[in-house]
């Protein structure tokens, strides 16, 4: 069973949605014992970083994700914000992230020569897959995924960015170490490419 | 590189899709939960869904109908009409929309908008600015699917709604709205002038080389459109229509 974090943070209906569509099992929860129990985590996540980890300790869940991500080495995928607080760190806040992939979350900083080059990047771009992962495999065709954010993850090690895409300078835009993966844009919004990666997520 | 995003603007009355001209004489064009179906196939990029007779009639948003977009919707959706408070923004985002268009109720009590971004982030919080250009030139914004002026500047109430927390704005020309002949490109300039954030443009496309002048020309990072996606041919039959994504890509990379 796929389970998907849901401490409040997140669009969770739309994750559910697709998974249902590609004849994936999974639930949304908040508890610590339904947690412990997953085959998969999803760690979506919409807004602020502070705001998201203060939700996940007050709901005493950094406990039962290190130990299911770290120990127990369950495939786990964040989304969007779910990606950024895999870092150590945000530019957008205080907190400690969860620290699973060492790296900062770093905002958007253009030097104003092209004025198209608003915050947040919004839309959808390209994704340039840079290693072997089980998210792509057997991708040929380019694949275009819904983008919706002012940060984006910089990271320590250069191994752990799976993909990359293009707005303003190459960011990462999918990072993934071992049984963590996360992607900065919205597969559970992006058409059939999304769902062809929650697919793969779901099915390996 | 990112690709200037394409919208779908649906219009709903009673429960239905209508389309306008000018914000008035409503014309049904057919089932919201069927377009979202036909806009998947078409893999569109986003689309937003505006009640027009909400805020007239003094409804808020219509939830079920959005948890019934959301659960079809495969690409993000906003939406608007009769929103003025923060718990339905809550609601709305609950419901699967993935932004929430405020418009009259941003001028009826501006901290709305404020609430709505500290609460969902700014991402998620779009105002639509519906603008009426006078027999003088003066572009005023208007109120009530344009039923009531406001006295504002249009480009001074833009920048007022960035610094609340807006994530994007949408200049709507009534004048424009379903008589397909351009946007008011000079109307766009002049708020993608004036605000950082992503600007949309609405009103008016009738062709495609119109969304490329909204881009070109007026600086929008996104254009929206109505009768260009659900009209077809010189009599308006009803036809839901999208463009290919290498049709868009030739559009906006052309030089």
């Amino acid at each position: 069973m796929i389970v998907v974090v849901d401490y409040g943070m997140a669009n969770i209906g739309s994750v559910l949605n697709m998974f249902s569509k590609v004849g994936a099992a999974a639930v949304a929860s908040a508890d610590a014992a339904t947690i412990r129990t997953a085959d998969k985590l999803v760690l979506p996540g919409v807004g602020a970083f502070d705001q998201a980890m203060a939700r996940l300790r007050r709901l005493d869940l950094v406990g039962p994700l290190n130990e299911m991500a770290l120990e127990r080495r369950i495939p786990v995928l964040g989304i969007c914000l779910g990606m950024q607080l895999l870092l150590d760190s945000s530019e957008e806040g205080d907190s400690r992230g969860l620290g699973w992939i060492a790296g900062q979350a770093k905002r958007f900083t253009f030097d104003g020569t092209d004025s198209r080059l608003r915050i947040p990047h919004m839309g959808w771009n390209e994704l340039k897959v840079r290693k072997k992962s089980v998210l792509f495999e057997g991708v040929t065709e380019p694949q275009r995924y819904y983008f919706v954010h002012s940060y984006h993850a910089q990271c320590e090690q250069q191994d752990d960015v799976l993909g990359t895409a293009e707005y303003g300078y190459e960011f990462a835009a999918a990072v993934e170490r071992g049984n963590i993966s996360a992607t900065q844009f919205h597969p559970e919004k992006s058409h059939r490419f999304g769902m062809r990666l929650l697919q793969a997520f779901a099915s390996a | 590189m990112l690709r200037t995003r394409v919208i779908p603007c649906l219009l709903l009355r009673n429960g239905g899709l209508v389309k306008t001209v000018k914000f008035d004489n409503p014309t049904y064009v057919g089932d919201p939960i069927n377009a979202v179906k036909i806009f998947n196939e078409k893999e569109v990029d986003e689309l937003v869904f505006l009640d027009i007779s909400a805020t007239v009639e003094g409804r808020g948003p219509n939830f079920d109908l959005v948890r019934d977009i959301a659960t079809e919707a495969f690409m993000p959706f906003g939406y608007g009409g009769g929103v003025t408070t923060l718990e339905q923004v809550r609601q709305l985002i609950a419901s699967g929309a993935e932004k929430v268009v405020i418009n009259t109720g941003a001028v009826e009590r501006p901290s709305l908008v404020s609430e709505a971004a500290e609460n969902i982030g700014s991402q998620s919080v779009v105002v639509a600015i519906d603008v009426s250009k006078s027999l003088f030139g003066r572009y005023e914004v208007v109120t009530h699917s344009a039923t009531r002026k406001t006295g504002k500047d249009p480009v001074e109430w833009a920048c007022e709604m960035e610094k609340a927390g807006a994530g994007e704005i949408v200049v709507n020309s009534v004048d424009r709205d379903g008589r397909m002949n351009g946007y008011d490109v000079a109307l766009v300039r002049k708020i993608t002038d004036a605000v950082r954030v992503p600007v949309v443009a609405c009103g008016g496309a009738g062709k495609l080389q119109d969304l490329r002048e909204a881009v070109v020309e007026g600086g929008a990072s996104a254009v929206a459109a109505g009768s260009l996606f659900v009209f077809h041919g010189k009599h308006r039959a009803v036809l839901i229509t999208y463009p290919k994504y290498s049709e868009l890509e030739a559009l906006f990379d052309a030089r």
